[in-house]
């Protein structure tokens, strides 16, 4: 046992009791023993006679003992309080520690506790003072902030106040700022504050340094006056030799911690511009860098690591500078040594430090020299945080010209690296080899070499990416589709890679369906026999590959749709598969080659945007993509490679499927197919389809209704809540409004309800009776539908509002939409030869019956696509009427209950100066003028 | 700043615990077990970081003790380093070639070597003369 002083400090119960703990062999021993002490101190404490304050304090610090054991402490408290008003520095000092370490925001104590620091606060003796001060940091409430905000600074300027009350005060002020920082800067104090960096006392420059940092980060205006003197107090560090501070050098170097605060406290400001002080600022850290290159004045791995610590923050501040080259050429020199020092501490430093050199532009040529070792170190190093370093740095100082080169060690280190790390790397390989890919078959290779050594790690975002760079760039495509094939020959594949090939292949097989190797039959097949191994997602992909084969290969068609009619997938338990089988088998069957052809086109080129994985990496290391950031804004002025040049929507897959949705029926309308077939029939069935697709929320009702236009069913509104679909039906002047309400949360939305009215301007024109009343709650997960009819009694612009009403954990919620009732929806096509057409638009001919727009086309000319629109418009497009063929005209009757409307139009496109010229002719003038208007955008 | 410093032993039993941060017991517990298993899994030839959470982990051995001090990202690794020799050689003058028994019979006193060296999270005071001489000059209080 440890020889206890015989002063009054000493506590033998204490000791013998610590000795006791120790001694029991067994954890019910050990509570035994305690609770037995517990009962005893209890019994005290409750006892008749009156406690001296040595056995008080005894008592508190054997409670405080068994609380650090783990075990709870429910009295006591009060005998701690007392302990504060003592006399005696030894039993305050217990008292305090207690409350430091016990106390709970117990309200009663609290106000005891702050009235015994205020009488230690004011009290003569110092010692008494600083245990206040320290209590008050230890605990660091907001209380304790309110209470004495006021307090504390006039120690700390006092010019009564010890040294050491100073330094405790500086820091207790601080603790009590970064509580309530937006009740406290003490602009005021500013001045008198900023000098203690010059106090005699260096322990009080060091506590004030801190509190001085914090200051100016909260109001840097009020505290700029510290630069100069950071500045000054710095040089005089650094130029001392190590016997004039004395006290204060640690193993020969002059005050280690203090020259690292006032350099992370310049780290605050802008360089300094006035030049003497940046001058003697730049001389500082020349020195700095000099007494590296001195021999050692110890071989204590202590002077070694406080001289680098200083070193390391003076580099940190010539990075932030970033406009000394010369400095920062210097400090990559300097870092460039410890790459290869023997201690793993300044190797994992250095590589950390040049990490940010890399991004600037004086220093990252010169961090570009130490690449080989860099790269060794990733191969070397044992500790997995250092290779992690290094990775980051050759990520940082990749550029053009050694892209390749790292982005093959990297993807080499990947194989053995550790599981930690690997999805980051991932990323970065994906990145790395994106934003340097000169060549399209590297950059190609590079993802699927990732896919193979590291499929496990490779997210969706970079897959994703791969499939937009190839979709966005023509010359990558061929090359692509050659290679995912041969990739998907291996025995085992990674499922990412049977996702890239089956989307590049649907793409772009055909580009590769030339050579025998590689026929279409041969692609299927090989696709087909990764299917059944894959994850339903994968497998649904695979589908909607299968669907594109059909249109790129019709010479398979029967093979495919004998899979897509199979009962594995027809029957599937997952409805999502069993969906897109019997949807693209529908298609593959009922519709045209040219439909499909439609439908199935290519996919277009994707918009540009951020990355989503770099977005990710950032999330992932915010730190880490500095570098590579301010790298790429130098980058935007030079050529660009494909990076930023494409983006990635949340799921590749489910945005064609949506796509073929929409186009799918627009097209079956088009086709006038009768309202019998499968696709009515399964009436929710096509909102559910959309339903699975993540379609992105509707931000105005307005603007989504204009989508109704030509199509009738669809998702009229979309937010983390609720999904509302929409399925109408239209005969004559009569209409029937299907709605599907899914709830997306796993809770019951209650209070439901839905009503559909008339703005005033559709009052009376428009009547609505639902079928029955709306349902008044959807539970968690699951869809109901309302159905209301409609009636058009005359013609009318605009369209009702549906009001949705709900209630989301107890939170009311509110959504108006308006329903795709539009006067087109009551138009019927109507067919007439010739010179019927020209016969009724001769007798619409007055001024007020016509209008007419030439406006510039929004959409490429197309005229198919042009028929499609207008036919899902309403109206019948009249073949061989127009002598022109690229012109169209098309006739229909707006029918009300009380009028018929007829209505017809030519639409005349200039290819040459993609413009169209629009006439729309009615037996009512303002049907002419709506109907121009509306069909205006979008052609 | 420091947000926490820690002494354990290699079978995990904390020899102190100083916090400057509020958490409440159950996260203390569970921070003094992950630093345990982080730390100890870790050999001479490591470097003497490691990241933790959103702070990091600087720590130095002495024979069976752990000191461990968890700092911002941005703190200076070496200066924390050796801050805790700088407070591991001011308790070996203090206790007479300080041993882990030192810290247990003593524990109240060594939160006041804390105090004296550290506060509100941020390094006080580095003269290992000057804190010797405070802390004699406490001891000899009554």
């Amino acid at each position: 046992m440890p020889t206890v002083s015989s002063r009054g400090d000493a506590m033998r119960g204490l000791a013998v009791f610590i000795s006791d703990i120790r001694n029991c062999k067994s954890k019910e021993a050990e509570s035994k023993r305690i609770n037995k002490e517990l009962a005893n101190i209890r019994s005290k404490f409750k006892g008749d006679k009156t406690l001296d304050g040595y056995s008080k304090k005894k008592y508190v610090c054997k409670l405080l003992f068994i609380f650090l054991l783990g075990h709870d402490i429910d009295f006591g408290h009060m005998e701690a309080v007392n302990l504060l008003s003592s006399n005696k520095y030894t039993e305050k000092q217990i008292g305090y520690l207690f409350i430091s370490v016990l106390v709970s925001s117990n309200s009663d104590l609290m106000k005891l506790i702050i009235q015994n620091i205020k009488n230690d606060i004011s009290s003569p003796k110092p010692v008494h003072v600083n245990l206040a001060l320290h209590c008050i940091a230890n605990i660091g409430s907001a209380e304790m902030s309110e209470a004495f905000g006021q307090e504390v600074p006039k120690l700390l300027v006092s010019a009564h106040a010890s040294e050491s009350v100073k330094q405790s005060a500086a820091l207790c002020l601080l603790r009590l700022i970064r509580t309530l920082p937006d009740a406290m800067t003490y602009a005021e104090w500013a001045s008198r504050v900023i000098h203690l960096l010059n106090d005699q006392h260096m322990g009080v420059v060091t506590s004030a340094a801190s509190l001085i940092h914090t200051l100016s980060q909260l109001s840097p205006g009020d505290y700029k006056g510290c630069v100069s003197l950071a500045v000054s107090r710095l040089s005089r560090i650094v130029t001392s030799t190590y016997t004039d501070l004395q006290d204060y050098t640690y193993y020969f170097v002059p005050a280690p911690w203090l020259s690292v605060k006032l350099l992370r406290l310049l780290q605050c400001y802008p360089v300094p511009e006035e030049p003497a002080v940046r001058g003697r600022l730049v001389e500082c850290l020349e020195t700095i860098l000099n007494k590296c290159q001195e021999p050692p004045k110890s071989k204590k791995v202590q002077h070694s690591n406080s001289k680098n610590a200083v070193l390391f923050e003076a580099i940190n501040l010539i990075i932030h500078i970033d406009s000394e080259p010369n400095l920062l050429v210097r400090a990559c020199n300097q870092l460039g040594q410890f790459l290869q020092h023997r201690e793993t501490n300044l190797r994992y430093l250095a590589l950390e430090s040049m990490c940010l050199l890399a991004g600037s532009e004086f220093s990252a040529d010169a961090v570009k020299k130490h690449r080989e070792t860099v790269i060794n170190a990733l191969k070397t190093e044992r500790d997995v945080s250092v290779r992690q370093r290094a990775v980051d740095l050759l990520y940082a100082m990749c550029d053009k010209t050694n892209s390749e080169e790292i982005v093959a060690e990297m993807l080499a280190y990947l194989k053995k690296a550790d599981y930690a790390i690997r999805e980051e790397m991932v990323l970065k390989v994906a990145i790395l080899s994106e934003k340097y890919a000169s060549d399209y078959t590297w950059y190609v290779d590079t993802i699927l070499q990732l896919i193979r050594v590291a499929g496990d790690y490779v997210s969706e975002e970079v897959w994703h990416r791969v499939i937009q760079i190839v979709i966005n760039r023509d010359d990558a495509q061929g090359y692509a589709a050659k290679t995912v094939f041969e990739n998907l020959q291996a025995p085992a594949c990674h499922e990412n890679m049977v996702k890239v090939g089956g989307y590049i292949l649907g793409e772009f097989g055909n580009l590769i369906a030339g050579d025998e190797r590689s026929s279409p039959l041969v692609q299927f097949n090989l696709l087909h026999s990764k299917f059944h191994l894959c994850t339903p997602s994968t497998r649904a992909l695979l589908l909607s590959t299968y669907i594109k084969f059909i249109n790129l290969f019709p010479e398979i068609k029967q093979t495919i749709q004998n899979v897509l009619q199979n009962d594995n997938q027809l029957r599937n338990a997952d409805v999502e598969l069993q969906q897109r089988a019997l949807e693209y088998s529908q298609l593959s069957s009922i519709t045209s080659q040219d439909v499909l052809a439609t439908v199935l086109e290519e996919m277009p080129p994707f918009p540009e945007r951020e990355s989503s994985i770099l977005a990710k990496l950032k999330k992932k290391k915010p730190a880490s993509v500095q570098a590579i950031e301010k790298e790429e804004e130098k980058m935007k002025k030079s050529p660009p490679s494909i990076e930023n040049h494409v983006n990635v929507p949340k799921e590749v897959p489910a945005n064609t499927v949506s796509r073929l949705t929409i186009s799918n029926s627009v097209d079956l309308l088009g086709l006038s197919t009768p309202p019998a077939t499968p696709q009515q029939s399964t009436n929710s069935l096509l909102v559910d389809v959309f339903g699975s697709v993540d379609q992105p929320v509707a931000p105005k009702p307005e603007s989504n209704i204009s989508k109704f236009l030509f199509k009738n069913s669809g998702v009229l509104f979309e937010n983390n809540l609720i999904q509302v679909g929409v399925k109408c039906e239209f005969k004559e002047h009569t209409g029937r409004v299907g709605l599907f309400f899914g709830n997306k949360t796993g809770n019951q939305l209650q209070n439901f309800s839905a009503s559909v009215s008339m703005g005033a301007d559709l009052q009376g024109k428009v009547n609505i009776a639902p079928q029955k009343e709306a349902p008044t709650q959807i539970d968690g997960g699951a869809q109901v539908q309302h159905f209301v009819n409609l009636e058009c009694i005359t013609f009318f612009s605009g369209s009702p509002n549906l009001q949705l009403r709900y209630q989301h954990a107890s939170t009311p919620q509110q959504v108006t939409l308006k329903l795709p009732v539009i006067i087109n929806k009551f138009m019927e096509g109507t067919n007439m030869p010739a010179a019927d057409f020209f016969n009724r638009w001769k007798q619409l001919g007055q001024p007020v019956q016509e209008t007419q727009k030439i406006f510039q086309a929004n959409h490429p000319i197309d005229t198919e696509a042009a028929k499609t629109k207008l036919t899902g418009f309403g109206m019948s497009v009249l073949i061989n009427v127009d002598p022109n063929p690229d012109n169209l005209v098309g006739s229909g009757i707006v029918k009300t209950k009380t009028s018929q409307i007829g209505c017809l139009l030519r639409l005349e496109p200039n290819k040459e100066a993609k413009m169209y010229r629009l006439t729309v002719r009615s037996s009512v003038g303002e049907v002419a003028a709506l109907l121009c208007t509306m069909l205006e955008e979008h052609f | 700043m420091i947000r926490f410093i820690l002494i354990q032993n290699r079978a995990g039993k904390t020899r102190l615990a100083k916090w400057y941060m509020q958490f409440d017991d159950d996260e203390k517990q569970k921070l003094i077990e992950e630093v345990h298993a982080v730390v100890t899994v870790r050999d001479a030839k490591h470097t003497n970081f490691v990241e933790f959470r959103n702070f990091k982990i600087v720590y130095r051995r002495y024979a069976g003790l752990y000191f461990c001090i968890c700092v911002d990202v941005s703190d200076n690794n070496l200066a924390c380093l050796e801050a805790i020799h700088n407070f591991v050689e001011v308790l070996n003058e203090y206790f007479h070639n300080v041993c882990e028994l030192d810290l247990v019979f003593n524990f109240y006193k060594v939160y006041t070597v804390v105090d004296e060296m550290f506060l509100a999270g941020e390094i006080r005071e580095t003269s290992q003369t000057k804190v010797i001489q405070q802390l004699l000059m406490l001891q000899n209080l009554e």
